[in-house]
């Protein structure tokens, strides 16, 4: 492989975001925008198709495991389908004047960004580059969210802005305490922010400094991955920015900070097994996630906003990723890896389908978007499905990741499991009342254009997916999420 | 290497110590100073003049470890932070019309209650968890950490959008101060601090821009609104 590239193929997927940002940054044609925006994702998909065949190659950068690139391809692969989404959402917002063709510049840009910065902070090996890259997707983010310039549009950026970059800050903070707890070990310079060799070397590193460390960057990417009480920048940031970050952002950025915070554990964990001082990272991660799937089904009720409801939904879900993380053991850290891939398809496809259901009812409300089912079928049961799926009914896949999630906190913490229990129901509960009102009843009256039929092609192929992993997942992903879970 | 046997001889007495304290020690009182002043122009320059203390402790830092990257970090907190970003933020003030006095949330005396708590909670945080690295590393943490946690009282206590921002900066520079007193820190870390800062300026800078056009066009907007959102 190495003699037909120059390079390491690895970078390739961090090249095709950073060109493709720059081309859109000069192209000044929205209509040719979209389609360029759509290429460079799906270059940047194909690249990351190669980064299986690289894992285990030593690289002096970027850590190349497979926990790493099964984020990689998961998040890639949502990019793509949300670039061609985004096709028919930026020409729908071009004729209500939402959006103007100058910053459409800015928003095809960013968005290439985004994905690229979440893209480099999975791959990277340095910590520090790592915060770097998630502090670049923030800003390429706030600046999104606030791009349709209403005063909720403002005011939800800068309230994404401020409480992430106090997240961010916190978890910079946290960064030079892992320094600090490697340095006698490992010496001064970078080998000491760095995952491969901190990993080894965790057993010797002091646990105590670890154990702040590991407050300080809970507290920071736990900001950036929703998790209760931190969550306050998300609904707002769901729900004024455009639709496709929206799809975007509910998948991926949480599932970057929630793989930092996996590696975390590990590290701890290493440390605690060899009686290095650190306390078991279990027990804080538990409890951070059951908080969040906790407030955030409650608080789904009282919602009128379609897309901050699905926003206070991805709060659930992430909670209940966190908790199994903290859980441990390979079965539960599966399961949670197996729920975060299949909540970022599944939650994308509601967002995709909310997106076309809005721009065609003219409103993001309960009362705005009704009856879909009776005046446009097709999108009706599309949503329908996709609802389905992040309410983890049977067949649909989460089903079976929630099932083994709940199955595991019986066995290993069966105190857990009633809190836990009450917070899903509640949840699926919410989900499922909400998608009466959304799909079946009296349709209400149409104020936009209708979606094209060609429009829900990927979602149809984002839920396939969830579909195929839920009830006959193949061998190697299966292999390879046990791989990744450790 | 030579951070690694400095840590026998630098204690108290010693000079390297004792100016690294008193670096420290004043941006921690200028971080109190920010809860209290009442005008945003004082804000703006107390935040300054913090600034200028921490590129003064990255620059003695740089001396002290025999790190010659630090003095550009020195530098750069000098330039951008101390210099352009105040002239900046008040260029902001005049133009916005803010020059009056703001309401702090909490009140002066409950803030500095708050401010001094925050500081012996770091205090008894990074002391006794950080037994293992040099006594001048671990002090400067528990001051950095202080600054930190200031920065977030100064962000809570302040209700105008400037205050809110210098109260962010002055935690980067808390930031900045815990990076500096860590022996051998890559450089990648004060690089990207420095990048955040100045970034999150631009970005401020935007937000300035678009709460002002809102207001200034905010009729048609609030009719767009009413009939896209009712909410």
């Amino acid at each position: 492989m190495s003699s037909v590239f120059p390079l390491n193929p690895s970078y390739l997927v961090l090249i095709a975001p950073a060109l493709t940002a720059a081309v859109l940054g000069a192209v000044p044609s929205w209509r040719l925008g979209v389609w360029i925006n759509c290429a460079g994702s799906a270059a940047t998909f194909l690249a990351a198709l190669l980064l299986p065949w690289q894992v285990g190659r030593p690289e002096p950068y970027l850590l190349i495991d497979p926990l790493g690139v099964y984020l990689v391809v998961l998040t890639a692969f949502v990019g793509m389908t949300t670039s061609w989404f985004s096709v028919g959402y930026v020409r729908v917002e071009i004729a209500r004047r939402r959006l103007d063709r100058r910053r459409l510049r800015l928003y095809h840009a960013m968005y290439q960004v985004f994905v690229g910065a979440m893209l480099l902070a999975l791959l990277s090996d340095n910590l520090g580059v790592t915060w770097v890259a998630i502090e670049a997707a923030t800003i390429a983010a706030v600046l999104v969210v606030g791009l349709p310039r209403t005063a909720e549009a403002v005011e939800a950026s800068w309230k994404f802005f401020l409480i992430c970059g106090v997240g961010i800050a916190l978890a910079l903070f946290g960064t030079i305490v892992l320094y600090l707890a490697a340095l006698p070990v490992l010496g001064p310079g970078t080998a000491a922010m760095s995952w491969s060799t901190l990993l080894p070397a965790a057993s010797r590193c002091d646990g105590a400094v670890l154990n702040l460390a590991f407050v300080f960057l809970l507290l920071g990417y736990g900001t950036k991955a929703g998790l209760a009480p931190f969550h306050a920048w998300m609904p707002d940031a769901h729900a004024e920015g455009p639709t496709p970050v929206s799809a975007v952002l509910a998948g991926s950025i949480l599932n970057v900070a929630l793989c930092v915070l996996l590696r975390l554990r590990g590290l701890l964990a290493a440390n605690e097994a060899a009686g290095g001082g650190a306390i078991p990272p279990g027990g804080a991660l538990m409890a951070f996630g059951l908080m969040s799937v906790l407030m955030a089904a409650f608080s789904l009720w009282p919602r009128r906003d379609v897309k901050r409801f699905f926003a206070f939904s991805s709060i659930e879900q992430s909670g209940l990723a966190a908790f199994a993380f903290g859980l441990g053991g390979p079965v539960a850290t599966f399961a949670g890896l197996l729920h975060m891939t299949l909540h970022t398809l599944a939650k994308a496809s509601v967002f995709q389908c909310v997106g076309r259901a809005s721009q065609l009812k003219g409103g993001q409300t309960f009362a705005d978007i009704g009856g879909l089912m009776a005046s446009h079928r097709m999108l009706g049961i599309t949503l329908a499905v996709s609802v389905i799926a992040v309410a983890a009914l049977p067949p649909l896949g989460l089903f079976a990741s929630e099932f083994l999630i709940g199955t595991q906190t019986i066995l290993r913490m069966p105190w857990l499991a009633l809190p836990l229990a009450l917070g899903l129901l509640v949840g699926t509960w919410a989900l499922l009342a909400r998608l009466q009102g959304l799909c079946l009843g009296a349709p209400t009256p149409d104020r936009g254009p209708a979606p094209d039929a060609l429009a829900l092609l990927p979602v149809w192929l984002m839920l396939a997916a969830v579909l195929v992993l839920g009830i006959a997942m193949p061998a190697p992903v299966s292999d390879w999420l046990r791989m990744a879970a450790g | 290497m030579r951070g690694a046997t400095m840590t026998h001889h630098i204690g108290f007495g010693a000079l390297s110590y004792d100016l690294a304290h008193l670096l420290g020690g004043t941006a921690l009182v200028l971080s109190f100073a920010l809860l209290y002043q009442r005008r945003v122009s004082a804000v703006v320059n107390t935040y300054a003049l913090q600034a200028l203390v921490v590129a003064a402790a990255a620059a003695w830092q740089g001396w002290v470890q025999n790190e010659p990257q630090l003095y550009l970090t020195a530098l750069i907190a000098l330039v951008a932070k101390a210099i352009i970003i105040p002239l900046a933020l008040h260029g902001i003030i005049r133009r916005l019309e803010i020059h009056r006095s703001i309401e702090t949330a909490f009140g002066v005396f409950p803030s500095m209650a708050v401010g001094v708590l925050l500081v012996v909670l770091a205090i008894l945080v990074v002391l006794p968890t950080t037994l293992g690295a040099a006594t001048l590393t671990r002090e400067d943490l528990a001051t950095a950490l202080s600054v930190v946690l200031l920065g977030l009282l100064a962000m809570i206590t302040r209700r105008n959008a400037p205050t809110q921002v210098v109260g962010f900066f002055s935690l980067e520079n808390g930031l900045i101060l815990a990076a500096v007193g860590v022996t051998g820190m890559p450089m990648v870390v004060e690089l990207s601090t420095a990048f955040l800062v100045l970034v999150a300026f631009t970005v401020f800078g935007l937000f300035f821009f678009r709460i002002r056009d809102r207001l200034g066009s905010l009729d048609t907007r609030r009719l767009d609104l009413v009939t896209e959102e009712p909410r």
